[in-house]
């Protein structure tokens, strides 16, 4: 546990100082070329706060409503088959819809649970391992006009849900 | 989305009718909206800070030099693409940047090699196999670094961030192993009900 925990912590740096290492070695003025990049973010990010208000608003609305326990009643068979949260049944949802309404929403659960709980780590394993298959689905085969999609719907359906299942054993067994 | 989100709000509001604390709605939602703008603040630093980072990545061609890695892990899943097609190098680069965790970098190499499928095909309102393939990967997200989320993790306070690599890697590497054989396996199921 010690071991992977170590080497996890050191990815991203590593990351970082081969990205800059290898920019360096090809004549990549790195400064410039990260400005531009960080920009690009940026802008990126100010389209995303629309998403990050709507989505804290309608689920604070929801959560404190008492909404989620009422619908924790009904999902209950589901939840207690699968032993998976309600939170995380309901990101996973919206994950393969949207990607920043999906990105916000995991903020939201660490604000509400704490990155470290159960629900935090399942958050963030579901939001590592899934895409937002719908959406890039529509825009991939839109983008060519394609109308007939065949069977990459049930494909990336199959595919999300064997990661929801996976992101619920592996964090049990590896945290809990 | 829309559904969703109609959904949330309508039936938050209803449940709180029903509860009786239709009282503590405002309040809840105004305290929401402040939280989301401190949220994205938070957002902009380590979006803006990754994407930087990403950029660097591809104008040095190291997610170049990635794509040529792992293109034989990839190449035996595309039978229908010609050998030296563009078509294959805008998928690798594609699922490059993926797996690097630059998303954003990602798509329009997704977008192009989609493009490039499209030149293949004889029925262009119709999805090719090599489409429906290369969709299965990509949603099914192979990520090794999920930057994005550690750094929000860090940033809500977490004790050790990128302690959810390994789970991350393990369930990302299930999901695109249920991606490859399912879309093996509707490929073959398509093709006996396609020619009837």
């Amino acid at each position: 546990m010690a071991e992977q925990i170590s080497i996890s912590s050191w990815i991203i740096p590593v990351v970082m100082a081969a990205v800059f290492l290898h920019g360096l070695i090809n004549n990549v003025r790195v400064f410039e070329v990260f400005t531009q990049g960080a920009q690009e973010g940026l802008q990126l990010a100010v389209k995303l706060v629309p998403y990050l208000l709507g989505i804290y608003v309608a689920v604070s609305i929801f959560r404190e409503s008492g909404a989620v326990d009422l619908m924790v009643k009904v999902l209950n068979p589901v939840i207690r088959l699968l032993e998976i949260p309600a939170d995380a049944l309901f990101l996973s949802i919206v994950r393969t819809l949207s990607g920043p309404a999906a990105l916000s929403m995991m903020v939201e659960i660490f604000d509400t649970y704490g990155p470290d709980s159960y629900i935090g780590r399942l958050a963030s394993t579901l939001m590592g391992s899934t895409d937002t298959t719908f959406y890039i689905i529509a825009i991939y085969f839109g983008s060519v006009g394609i109308k007939k999609t065949r069977y990459a719907v049930p494909v990336g359906i199959m595919a999300d849900f064997a990661s929801l299942l996976a992101s619920v054993y592996i964090v049990k067994r590896l945290f809990e | 989305m829309n559904w969703i989100f109609a959904f949330l709000i309508l039936g938050g509001i209803l449940a709180a009718a029903w509860n009786g604390k239709l009282d503590s709605i405002t309040p809840a939602a105004l305290e929401a909206a402040k939280t989301a703008i401190e949220r994205a603040i938070s957002l902009m630093g380590v979006v803006g800070f990754w994407l930087g980072i990403a950029k660097v990545a591809e104008e040095s061609g190291l997610i170049d030099s990635i794509s040529r890695f792992i293109a034989p892990l990839f190449r035996w899943l595309f039978p229908s693409i010609p050998k030296g097609h563009p078509a294959m190098g805008s998928i690798l680069m594609n699922l490059s940047a993926n797996m690097l965790g630059f998303g954003n970098a990602a798509t329009p190499f997704g977008l192009k090699a989609m493009k490039e499928l499209q030149t293949l095909n004889p029925n262009p309102d119709t999805a090719t196999e090599a489409m429906c393939t290369f969709l299965a990967i990509n949603t099914s997200s192979v990520t090794l670094i999920p930057a994005t989320i550690i750094a929000l993790r860090a940033a809500a306070g977490s004790k050790n961030p990128s302690e959810v690599l390994g789970a991350i890697l393990f369930a990302t590497t299930c999901s695109t192993m249920v991606a490859v054989v399912a879309d093996y396996a509707f490929r073959l199921l398509y093709r006996k009900i396609e020619r009837r």
